[in-house]
């Protein structure tokens, strides 16, 4: 289990320091000022200001955020990650019992899910950007039990939107795809649904809802930042992404800096729920953990 | 007290459709307590369904059935059965012993007692070394033996036993026949029992059900005169071999019956 461990971190570390390399590459052959191919400029500049080096940009985490002084960048940015993963980690858990909650109704009745499931479907469709300044706009329109709707929930809210999609399609197929001997055995039981659902549909469907909160963790992710950005909230690392962007004439480094951010609050979340894959697996067999 | 009672029994699927399968055809069957009796016939003759009846996991159309005294759905509300399927069907997530504690859970026993009846019972299919054991880890005359435990662990007078050893090896299939002996000795369980082996029905059976498809029918009950305690000795017994010639010769008549229809009779 540890060496398996050691040697995944291994080969993690190989695999950034070979995209590293990737990088370096490409800025010694690449045309400086980009290039294209019948017409469509498709090939990447390799200038200094567009990929800036490795080097340079590790080097750049460690000065302040304005040169003028103060704490690295890369405080400041860890800080930003902070809040934004929290805000992902609770879009990710109310996506997760809203996609589990609408999977079991739909594996409950298939009217339901016949009902709900193109509604699930066509929700995706609907793009981020545009209803993000809607969802924004319920701060100080809405008030549960004295609660007032903030703007971070409006976030989360979107975060939400997006990773309950896989939960709900994931956690549906696992439940709906115990095999009937152990589903003919709670027959004999003659107990109810709910208790099947517990004891049984519930368990076998684990291996099933475990990838989907992969997936689930990465959207939610995606869905902070984009929220952030398309709605200007501060404090997180989509504002980060944007103001620095303001600042790359001068700074390309700096941008890269917030880049490493997004990335590691992604590994962050997504850490999580191997975590907990590991915690309900430990005593599964292989083939329905790997 | 019988233990099973079925009074011409009809069962179809799909009826008034023109998909009706006419599954099963006046049944007429009893089954003293204490009875070891084997349901035998070529695929599509009913058998299983025969089996899900007596379990009221599907419906007769016609008839009546009575488990244990009461409507077979009474008894599976009571719990006055166990089953056991071909697929062992244990829980990847629950230990040996938790699969074993199952129905005592939904039973609402409590802690304490459910581990008592789970050892005791895993004491008797010679498994309580592996109580904390994953199903995973066992091989697969194990898990059969797991699920007979599982299938026993509320005391049943009755258990229901659909080609439980349809997937093991021979050797193993062997040396369960002879376990689910022993067991059925130690509990006085009646066990109703399909198969399609002929001679595992001849070896553990009081009596074999033949039954012959579409629809489905008894042609003949054999009764199996063994004497003795059944061992490995009885399959070179002459008493063995005059039940599995007579069981045969009825499963020939069986497809002597479809020759009607042009097919060669041999």
């Amino acid at each position: 289990m540890l060496r398996r461990a050691a040697r995944k971190t291994a080969l993690f570390v190989l695999a950034v320091f070979a995209v590293g390399c990737l990088w370096e590459a490409y800025k010694v052959i690449g045309p400086v000022d980009g290039g294209s191919v019948f017409g469509w400029k498709i090939i990447p500049k390799a200038s200094d200001r567009a990929m800036p080096h490795t080097w340079d940009m590790i080097a750049r985490l460690l000065e302040p955020e304005n040169r003028s002084g103060g704490s690295p960048i890369a405080v400041t940015v860890a800080g930003y990650s902070w809040y934004t993963l929290r805000l992902a980690a609770v879009g990710l858990v109310i996506g997760g019992v809203v996609g589990i909650g609408l999977a079991v109704l739909m594996a409950r009745w298939r009217i339901a899910s016949r009902a709900i499931l193109p509604w699930v479907i066509m929700s995706q469709t609907v793009p981020l950007i545009a209803l993000a300044p809607q969802v924004v706009s319920w701060s100080g329109k809405i008030e549960i039990f004295g609660w007032e709707w903030p703007r971070w929930a409006s976030v989360c809210a979107l975060a939400a939107f997006l990773s309950f999609f896989p939960v709900a399609v994931g956690t549906l197929k696992g439940l709906t795809s115990v095999p009937a001997a152990p589903l003919e055995l709670m027959e004999t039981y003659a107990v109810p649904w709910r208790v099947t659902l517990v004891k049984l549909r519930f368990p076998a469907a684990v291996p099933f809802i475990i990838p989907s909160l992969k997936l689930a963790a990465t959207l939610s992710v995606v869905g902070v930042i984009v929220a952030e950005i398309s709605t200007g909230i501060r404090g997180g690392i989509g504002r980060a992404v944007l103001s620095y962007q303001q600042a790359s004439t001068g700074d390309a480094e700096k941008i890269y800096s917030a880049v490493f951010g997004a990335a590691a609050l992604g590994l962050a979340l997504f850490g999580s729920v191997v975590l907990l894959e590991v915690i309900v697996n430990r005593n599964r067999p292989r083939e329905a953990t790997s | 007290m019988t233990a099973v009672v079925l009074d011409s029994v009809s069962m179809s699927f799909n009826p008034g459709t023109n998909r009706e399968v006419n599954a099963l055809d006046g049944i007429d069957l009893s089954i003293a307590e204490g009875e070891f009796v084997s349901l035998i016939g070529p695929s599509g003759c009913g058998k299983s369904t025969l089996l899900r009846l007596v379990a009221n996991l599907v419906e007769p159309t016609e008839g009546r059935i009575l488990v244990n005294g009461t409507s077979a759905e009474q008894a599976r509300r009571d719990h006055t059965y166990g089953m056991a399927f071909q697929q062992a069907g244990l829980f990847d997530w629950r230990s040996v012993r938790r699969n074993v504690e199952l129905p005592l859970e939904l039973a609402g026993w409590d802690r304490g007692r459910r581990r008592e009846r789970a050892e005791e019972m895993l004491a008797l299919v010679k498994l309580d070394d592996f109580a904390e054991h994953m199903p995973w880890q066992l091989s697969g005359g194990m898990q059969q033996r797991v699920a007979i435990a599982r299938a026993l662990a509320t005391r049943p007078p009755l258990l229901l036993m659909d080609e439980p050893f349809g997937a093991l090896d021979e050797m193993t299939r062997e040396h369960m026949q002879a376990e689910l002996l022993r067991i059925r000795e130690a509990t006085g369980s009646t066990i109703v029992f399909v198969t399609h082996s002929i001679p595992e029905a001849v070896y553990l059976s009081d009596r074999v059900v033949v039954m012959s498809p579409r629809p489905g029918r008894i042609t003949r009950i054999v009764d199996i005169a063994l004497t003795g305690d059944r061992d490995d000795d009885t399959r070179e017994d002459q008493a063995f071999f005059a039940g599995i010639t007579e069981v045969r010769e009825s499963l020939r008549a069986v497809e002597g019956y479809h020759s009607h229809g042009g097919v060669d009779d041999r």
